[in-house]
């Protein structure tokens, strides 16, 4: 098989990957989420996708995995082998530009850069609504692990922030 | 003498050091997951669900690495579901009944600040699973213990209730915590080989943590006193058995039953 045909190999998957959709969070695939490590066709012809999970309990982790696997399958990407790795641990960092123009689009507030991580725990996060930075955390846990609950004084509507970890 | 696959170190000690810190986060998983449905408010019935989530999935990870370490083909839900208590690990301190909000959140805090410090020392372990499992474990043990310890201010320098409390579910509580740091043979042996800190080291990172936290709760730290609890040599509370009585029943009267 020759380079440039194995090179279609993976850009077709990746193109397949893009295109499964997280399941707490459907407006955005697990490519915009960053969950995706490598994409590689080893010496066997088989193609290894490394999966990094968000947080260790996630609930979504094992469907993310059948979506995966199933969206591979149903594309006839040909043998594949999908693998879970831990290190380095994932980061919101990995989050894409497009993933977080989506979230903020959804109404969830995009991660704070972990280099801030420091400054993120005290400062406010501004709400998405009307931008106001008068807003308060009402809890540490959302609806999912991945997000905290705010609400703003100003406007007075909840929203979700998306942690940054 | 042939060479040991994991480092310095032998299988079997490392296989029992590692049910410690599966048990630990299994136990205290298993403890929080009590509270769903019954919290104070729906917000914290999500925050202590999805600490309880965290922790159960770092369960995960230590007890199906414990298994691969032990060779006897022993799976994650095997070593959760089919062990008695005496094979359970834990420090006595996790096991230990919810009582009110304020007593959750005190053993709460106890050992999110003792996992946070241990697990940022374990992310250079010589042992680079341990070293991947605590990186990833510690970005969420973070959240835990802002969760917890900012309760933990709010009831400490609340009302006068929340306040005593607080205070006496400290004073209860506290006396378990000198066994998370009662160094034995085998916590000695793993610092030896690099694969975990001294104990020594992570108490007293511990212990300033706490101190600051307290300090902002106005609470009172009790004074330590020889523990003896060791459910970290599988001697545990009488409480540990009906947890596992709970949380075992299924996989006990149905073996082998799947969702």
């Amino acid at each position: 098989m020759n380079a440039a045909v194995e090179a279609l190999r993976v850009s077709r998957a990746w193109t397949v990957l893009a295109a499964v959709e997280d399941p707490e969070i459907p407006a955005l695939s697990i490519v915009d989420l960053g969950l995706i490590r490598s994409v590689e066709l080893n010496s066997g012809d088989t193609l290894e996708v490394q999966l990094s999970p968000t947080y260790v309990g996630c609930p979504a982790t094992d469907v993310i995995r059948r979506s995966v696997e199933e969206a591979l399958r149903s594309a006839g990407i040909g043998r594949f082998a999908v693998a879970s790795v831990l290190s380095p641990a994932w980061t919101s960092d990995w989050i894409t530009a497009e993933g977080r123009r989506k979230l903020a689009a959804y109404g969830i507030v995009p991660p704070e850069r972990t280099s801030s991580m420091r400054d993120v725990l005290r400062k406010p996060v501004a709400c998405p609504r009307c931008h106001s930075s008068d807003t308060e955390c009402v809890s540490e846990f959302g609806s999912t692990p991945c997000k905290a609950l705010h609400r703003c004084r100003g406007c007075l509507e909840p929203f979700e922030y998306f942690k940054c970890i | 003498m042939s060479a040991m696959p994991f480092g310095r170190v032998e299988p079997a000690a490392l296989f029992r050091y590692v049910l410690r810190l599966g048990d630990l986060s299994l136990v205290l998983g298993q403890r929080l997951g009590e509270w769903v449905g019954h919290s104070p408010a729906l917000e914290e019935d999500l925050g202590l669900a999805n600490i309880a989530l965290d922790l159960i999935g770092q369960a995960r990870l230590f007890l199906s690495y414990a298994g691969e370490v032990e060779a006897k083909g022993r799976g994650e839900d095997d070593l959760a579901f089919l062990r008695d208590q005496g094979e359970y690990l834990n420090a006595t301190l996790a096991e230990q009944p919810n009582g009110d909000f304020g007593q959750t959140i005190v053993r709460q805090v106890l050992i999110d600040a003792f996992q946070l410090e241990l697990y940022e020392r374990m992310q250079t372990s010589t042992d680079e699973r341990l070293a991947a499992i605590a990186a990833k474990s510690l970005k969420e043990v973070r959240y835990h213990l802002r969760y917890s310890s900012g309760w933990l201010v709010r009831l400490g320098d609340g009302t006068e209730e929340s306040h005593v409390r607080a205070q006496t579910a400290l004073d209860k509580l506290w006396p378990y915590t000198v066994e998370l740091f009662a160094e034995d043979e085998l916590d000695r042996a793993m610092a030896e080989g690099g694969i975990a800190p001294r104990l020594s080291e992570v108490q007293a990172a511990w212990s300033e943590r706490i101190d600051a936290i307290l300090a902002e709760a106005t609470l009172k730290r009790p004074k330590d006193r020889p523990h003896s609890w060791h459910g970290k040599r599988g001697l545990h509370s009488e409480h540990l058995g009906y947890l596992l009585a709970e949380m075992q029943h299924l996989q006990r009267a149905h073996p082998g039953a799947r969702w």
